[in-house]
């Protein structure tokens, strides 16, 4: 019982975190590159595109309970389990998601980039 | 890519590292929250070490939002991964902690990792972000003009 809290507490965390990245790079490239928008309109200009952005809002919220799914899934399942897995998992669900939703081309040097990243990550916890 | 964004995706890495470590040992000198005393979690921000991670954590997520909006989030993602090998750097050679040899093998995984994103483009071209840009560079200029 306690390893079917565990994975979906992964489940919860690596779903919302990815949503979140998803929709927050989306709102990102919809206010354009910040740098240039900075020097053309100024700081206040970047600002309220950013806030004013539906995406980025829910890439908040989205985050927001990543986060909260974190602190509830560690306090019933195993930290050793719940943290490797769940950050090294959103490297490779990000990689779907951004070819899916975001139009990326994700060639093979990419997909073993995150896989690569993935599979890293997940180590540095033994 | 210019010198302005590797900085900006090594400002990713440096910053979530700093950030993570000053707020985790500043949580370690606090101790356990008590569940009945969940307003104590609002003071901890007040907390000198806490206060600069969480300010370490903000510049962390402004530079990730400003990489986002010129770079793929496939390329920012693996790439600023580099905070994971500077995280054990720190550990071995600041904290002189004992780093496994597991963890040297996920360091290396990584590092392949950022070495094959890193030939490829930074952002894949899209069509209609062309456009967008197109336009914000006209209202830009047409605001210029007496």
């Amino acid at each position: 019982m306690t390893q079917l809290y565990a994975w979906g507490a992964v489940a919860t965390i690596v779903s919302t975190s990815t949503c979140g990245d998803v929709l927050l790079s989306r709102a990102m490239k919809q206010v354009g590159d910040v740098g240039e928008l900075r020097r053309r309109s100024g700081w206040a200009m970047v600002l309220a595109r950013i806030l004013r952005n539906p995406n980025f809002v829910l890439a908040i919220l989205a985050m927001s309970t990543a986060f909260y799914a974190m602190l509830f899934g560690l306090s019933w399942a195993d930290v050793s389990l719940v943290v490797p897995a769940s950050t090294s998992l959103t490297f490779v669900t990000n990689a779907l998601a951004a070819k899916l939703f975001l139009d990326e081309r994700v060639d093979h040097h990419r997909w073993l980039a995150a896989i690569f990243v993935a599979a890293g990550v997940f180590l540095l916890a033994f | 890519m210019s010198l302005r964004k590797y900085l900006v995706l090594a400002g990713v890495a440096v910053f979530a590292v700093t950030g993570d470590t000053l707020v985790s040992s500043g949580m370690k000198q606090i101790g356990r929250v008590a569940l009945d005393h969940l307003p104590n979690i609002i003071l901890v921000v007040f907390h000198p070490q806490i206060a600069l991670g969480i300010l370490f954590l903000l510049a962390f997520f402004a530079c990730y939002m400003a990489a986002l909006s010129w770079a793929d989030l496939t390329y920012v993602l693996p790439t600023t991964s580099v905070s994971f090998i500077l995280l054990t750097l720190v550990a071995k050679f600041i904290l002189h902690e004992n780093v496994s040899l597991t963890r040297w093998l996920g360091v290396v995984l990584i590092s392949v990792g950022i070495g094959l994103v890193s030939q490829g483009p930074v952002l894949t071209p899209q069509p209609r972000r062309t456009q967008a840009n197109d336009c914000l560079a006209e209202t830009a200029s047409g605001r210029m003009e007496p």
